[in-house]
Order: C-alpha cells, then sequence, then structure tokens
C-alpha cells in the first residue's frame, strides 16, 4: 500500500459493486443466473482469502464451514420452519461456532502441520454429514421447498426463487462482505495480520498477541464463509453433501490463487474466471477435473500471484 | 459363527488391511521424511498401481499366476516413473517448497483421476489372484491369497528397512534427511536423491495396490481411502520414523478390521480420523516419534 489516500480503491470497489449492479439488467438469462452464483462463491473465496492471502495460514478444510453454514441454514428451514432471515443467522452462527472450536484446536500447529489438521477436521464434518443421513439426506442432499424461501422484510415479502431478487441478494451479500473485507485490510488489525503473515516471531516481539489476532481472523473468515453456505442453501435451494467434500476445500484455494491471494477484488476475478473455464470445458468434455489440477500447477508453477497480485505488483501498487 | 471365531476373522482382515496399508505409508512416509513433501497425490500412485495392474493381467494370457507376477513387476516400475517425471517437471520447480508442493500435487491428484476415469472408466474391475487356495481353520476357510498379502508385505518392509539401514544408498537418504544442506555439501547429488525418493514412495504404494487388487477390485476413485489411512498412520507413527509407521499400519489396520466389523464403517472413520487430528494438535511428533529438531 503505497498510497494511503482512501478514495481511490473506494471509488473502484464501489464501482464493481455498481457495474454488477447494472449487468443484472443485461445479461442474457443464463449468464444471469451463473453470475448470481458467482457471488455467492465469490464471497466463500473472500472468506478463505482472508485467511490465506492476509494472515497466511492454509487451510484444506474450509468446505466445513461453508456446509456448516449451507446446512445450518438449511436445515432449520427445512426441519424446523424458520423463517429465511433465522435460517440464516442461523447458518451464521453455525460457522462461527464451529470456527471458533476448529481455530482453538488447530491454531496449536503451523505450516503443513495446519493444512492436515484442517483437512481432517473437514474430513471428519463431511462424514458426519453422511453419518447423520436420517437428517442431512446424506450423499443424496435436501431441497429447500420454494414455498419456505420467502424473505419477509416488514411488510414486504420477497421471493427468493426469483431471478432478479436471488441476483439482488446475492449482490447484497457480496457488496456488504467486500466492503467488510475491505475496511479489515485497511484497518490497523488488517496490518496486524500481514505482519504475522511475514514474521509471526517478530510481530509477537513487537508487543502484539499473534495467538488472538488469529483467532480472530479465522472466526471472521469462517463466519464469512458460512455466510456464502447459508446464501446458497437459502437462494439456490439445496443442500448437498458434495459442498463439505475436499473438493469444496481445494476450490476457494484455486479461485484465490488465481485471482490474486491477499487482493480484495481477486477472489471475485478468480471465481468469475474458473467457473466460466468450467462451464466452457463442459460443454465440450465431462474431464473439468483434469482443468482444476492443470490449472492448480500452473498457478504455483509460473503465476504464484495471480492476476491481480501480478497486476498491483506490475502497474497498480494501490490495489488493497 | 460364536464370538472368538468371528474376532479372528476380524483380526485376520485386519491384519491385511495393515498389510498393505503398511507398504502405503511407508513411501508417504519416506517421501515426507526425505523431502519434507507432503504427497496429496499417493493414494492415485496407488490408484494407478492397481489400474496397471488390471490392464497388465488382462493383457497377458494364460494362467492367472503369470499375469499377476507381471503386474507386480511392471506395474510399480510404470508407476515410479510417471512420479519421477512428475517429480522433475513440477516439485524441483518449485523448489520443494512445503506448502506450494501440497497445492501442486492436489493439481496432480485431479489430473491423474479425471485420467484414470477417461481412460479407465469408472467401473469396478477385477483381477484373478495367481492362486486360489483356502486353508481350512477349524472354525471358516480362509484365503491362502490373503495370507500370502501378509507375507509379502513383511518381507518388502524388512526389505525396504535393510536398505534404509545397511547399504550406502540408505546412509546417502538418511543423510540428505538429517540435514540435506550438509549432505549437498558433502557432495551428495541431493536432487537425485529426492527424485529417487519420490518414484520409491509412489512404488510402494503401486506395489501395495497390486497386492490388494485380487481381493478388492481396481477403480479409479480407490485412491483416496488409502491415501486419509496412510496419513493417519503417518502421524500417529510419527513422520519420517519407520519402525513408528510400521506399528501404526497394524495398529489402525487392526483396529479398522475390528471396529468395521462390529460398528458402521462410517463411524470407525469419523472416530479414527478425529483422534488422529487430535494427536497431530496435541502430540505432533506422533505417539512414537521423537520431537524432532
Amino acid at each position: 500500500m503505497k498510497d494511503a489516500s482512501p478514495a481511490k480503491p473506494y471509488a473502484l470497489h464501489l464501482g464493481v459493486i455498481a457495474l454488477l449492479f447494472a449487468l443484472s439488467f443485461v445479461l442474457p438469462e443464463y449468464h444471469h443466473g451463473l453470475l448470481a452464483r458467482i457471488m455467492v462463491l465469490a464471497v466463500f473465496a473472500m472468506g478463505y482469502n482472508l485467511l490465506f492471502g492476509y494472515v497466511g495460514l492454509l487451510s484444506l478444510g474450509h468446505a466445513m464451514f461453508f456446509s456448516a453454514g449451507l446446512y445450518g441454514a438449511g436445515l432449520a428451514v427445512i426441519h424446523l420452519g424458520w423463517s429465511v432471515s433465522a435460517a440464516f443467522a442461523a447458518g451464521l452462527a453455525c460457522g462461527a461456532l464451529l470456527a471458533l472450536v476448529i481455530a482453538l484446536l488447530a491454531l496449536r500447529t503451523s505450516g503443513v502441520a495446519f493444512m492436515i489438521v484442517t483437512m481432517m477436521f473437514a474430513q471428519v464434518f463431511y462424514l458426519v454429514i453422511l453419518y447423520l443421513a436420517a437428517w442431512t439426506g446424506g450423499d443424496q442432499g435436501m431441497v429447500v421447498p420454494q414455498s419456505m424461501r420467502v424473505l419477509v422484510l416488514g411488510s414486504t415479502s420477497l421471493d427468493l426463487t426469483n431471478p432478479t431478487v436471488r441476483y439482488m441478494s446475492a449482490l447484497a451479500l457480496f457488496s456488504i462482505v467486500l466492503l467488510i473485507s475491505l475496511a479489515i485490510v485497511r484497518s490497523g488489525y488488517g496490518r496486524v495480520l500481514v505482519a504475522i503473515r511475514e514474521n509471526e516471531e517478530r510481530t509477537k516481539m513487537l508487543g502484539y498477541d499473534t495467538f488472538s489476532n488469529k483467532l480472530a481472523a479465522v472466526i471472521v473468515s469462517g463466519t464469512i464463509c458460512a455466510g456464502s453456505g447459508a446464501a446458497y442453501a437459502l437462494l439456490f435451494g439445496y443442500v448437498g453433501s458434495s459442498f463439505a467434500s475436499v473438493q469444496y476445500s481445494i476450490l476457494p484455494l484455486l479461485w484465490v490463487l488465481l485471482g490474486g491471494a491477499a487482493t480484495t477484488l481477486g477472489p471475485l476475478i478468480g471465481t468469475l474466471f474458473m467457473y466460466y473455464v468450467i462451464d466452457v470445458a463442459s460443454g465440450y468434455t465431462s474431464a473439468y477435473l483434469l482443468i482444476v489440477g492443470i490449472a492448480l500447477i500452473l498457478l504455483v508453477l509460473f503465476f504464484p500471484k495471480g492476476i491481480l497480485g501480478s497486476i498491483r505488483q506490475r502497474w497498480l501498487g494501490w490495489l488493497p | 459363527m460364536h464370538f472368538g471365531p468371528h474376532l479372528l476373522l476380524a483380526a485376520l482382515e485386519g491384519l491385511v488391511t495393515s498389510a498393505v496399508l503398511a507398504l502405503t505409508a511407508l513411501g508417504l512416509s519416506l517421501v515426507f521424511g526425505v523431502m519434507r513433501v507432503v504427497n496429496v497425490a499417493h493414494g492415485e500412485f496407488f490408484m494407478l498401481g492397481a489400474v496397471l495392474a488390471w490392464a497388465i493381467s488382462t493383457a497377458i494370457s494364460g494362467h492367472p499366476a503369470l499375469g499377476f507376477l507381471a503386474a507386480l513387476v511392471l506395474a510399480p516400475l510404470i508407476v515410479g516413473l510417471i512420479a519421477l517425471l512428475a517429480e522433475r517437471l513440477v516439485l524441483r520447480r518449485l523448489n520443494y517448497n512445503p506448502e506450494a508442493t501440497i497445492v501442486a500435487t492436489i493439481g496432480m491428484l485431479y489430473i491423474i483421476q479425471q485420467l484414470a476415469l477417461t481412460f479407465y472408466g469408472p467401473e469396478a474391475r477385477p483381477v484373478e489372484p495367481p492362486f486360489s487356495y483356502r486353508i481350512l481353520l477349524p472354525w471358516f476357510g480362509y484365503s491362502g491369497y490373503k495370507l500370502s498379502i501378509i507375507a509379502a508385505s513383511a518381507l518388502l518392509l524388512v526389505a525396504t528397512w535393510l536398505v534404509l539401514t545397511r547399504t550406502k544408498i540408505g546412509l546417502i537418504m538418511r543423510a540428505t534427511q538429517y540435514d540435506s544442506e550438509t549432505a549437498q555439501a558433502f557432495g551428495i547429488p541431493v536432487t537425485r536423491v529426492y527424485a529417487g525418493v519420490f518414484a520409491l514412495g509412489a512404488m510402494l504404494a503401486a506395489v501395495a495396490a497390486v497386492l490388494i487388487v485380487p481381493i478388492s477390485q481396481a477403480h479409479y476413485l480407490m485412491g483416496q481411502d488409502p491415501l486419509l489411512l496412510s496419513f493417519i498412520v503417518v502421524i500417529i507413527g510419527g513422520l519420517g520414523s519407520l519402525r513408528g509407521t510400521v506399528v501404526a499400519a497394524v495398529l489402525i489396520g487392526l483396529s479398522d478390521g475390528i471396529i468395521s466389523v462390529f460398528f458402521s464403517p462410517t463411524l470407525a472413520k469419523i472416530i479414527a480420523t478425529l483422534l488422529v487430528a487430535m494427536v497431530l494438535v496435541f502430540r505432533p511428533q506422533g505417539l512414537f516419534g521423537t520431537a524432532s529438531r
């Protein structure tokens, strides 16, 4: 951050939000639906990026936070008949609680052990979902009934199955999280996180409590990912165990690496790009995992900073 | 069947699992110990071994033992070559950075899995065992082939142990593991040792897969469980410790066999995974390992 003036970054981010808003009116139906999904998943990637990009903690288990939100919200609607807003809050609460427990355990380790521990906890979470098939629907998953997916705000009620409402809800969530992450990154707290990434010992020596800072980062990251999962369940009406599988822990890593770790807009760009690559490729071949695999290897080999990371390095030093 | 014989059967099944697991985990443990690389694609090398075993044994007509023996020799060699290629093309260029190599091996996992699905297909295919002799115990008959798996695995483990502790190659490997920079200063070609170890690790997984495939069938997703179990074994046994790996493999294999017979396999996996995560959190050096430097 060479330029401390807040105007440019805020203008850029508001511009991106305005662009996404405008796109809602011009995009053809198919891409309109796709973009809504991408925005929700980009929230997942932003939550991941907060931990991986800024704190430097590579988790291989973020699918559990996403699916904690997904199941927290989805099951609250299906089994308890909760309203959409209550279910969303339930999803967030599940994610935050899980993140707290996982953080307290996993943060005792670091480096490779942290990756393996998070992967194993996520695997346990996945297996528990399969084991409790009576409530979760197991690997079949469950559909959130359309009639329940109505958001009541005061006297107006919004039907979340309507494409426009769905798009705008996704955009609202995306914008809020984007601005939150921008604010975090620009705050003193964000700088402490980066300091931990760069040199934890030195940060500790400077008098910062690195453990509680990391703890807070995992909880914020987990809650954001849970928000994405909860929104996914409520907007797209499906909860399934595949969202808890290892693959959904790898995907946000891929999106963030592609877009640029430790950039606020990188997750959106990475998610957008990868989603479309897979979407286009699946028109020709069912072998989309091959593309994911090759993309991962090429990224770490030749392009470790990602798209926005490279742009920031070359031209735009002020990008947050 | 009464409880006693039932338990004996479960224990025998568990020992077969342990035997295969010990070989697979040993490969993972060597790669981690010497190279400090967590090879997430290890399970896919296992799967490749099984798939190649099917391909080779169906290509060779005649007595099933002939095809099986050919597979036992050729499949690990091919897998070793693939691993060597992956090491040269990817891991070396990443300078064996632990975090970057994890991401890269995840990429390898997807590539190998998808290629297996594309070229081999989603079916599970059996390989005929080389012999089908049944040993008659007083309570039940037991496959002689399964017992020979245990023997073969024990033989290979002893051979690996001898190579590691009694030969010059083993000495070079241990020196590299202990301190790669000093080893390099003493003229040990460290990157060649790394390439060899990575290939050896993959070959151990492939051998294990060839041994198990006559009783379990080859399938393109079969690498996932061995990967998870190998992680568990390596962590419990202490990363990079051969003796710990074998002890942990027997422990995990036996308890997995026995728990799966009496309880739900999913529950068994949940408990095992959770326990191992806890071991890693509270005793990172493993139950049998000593604290790392």
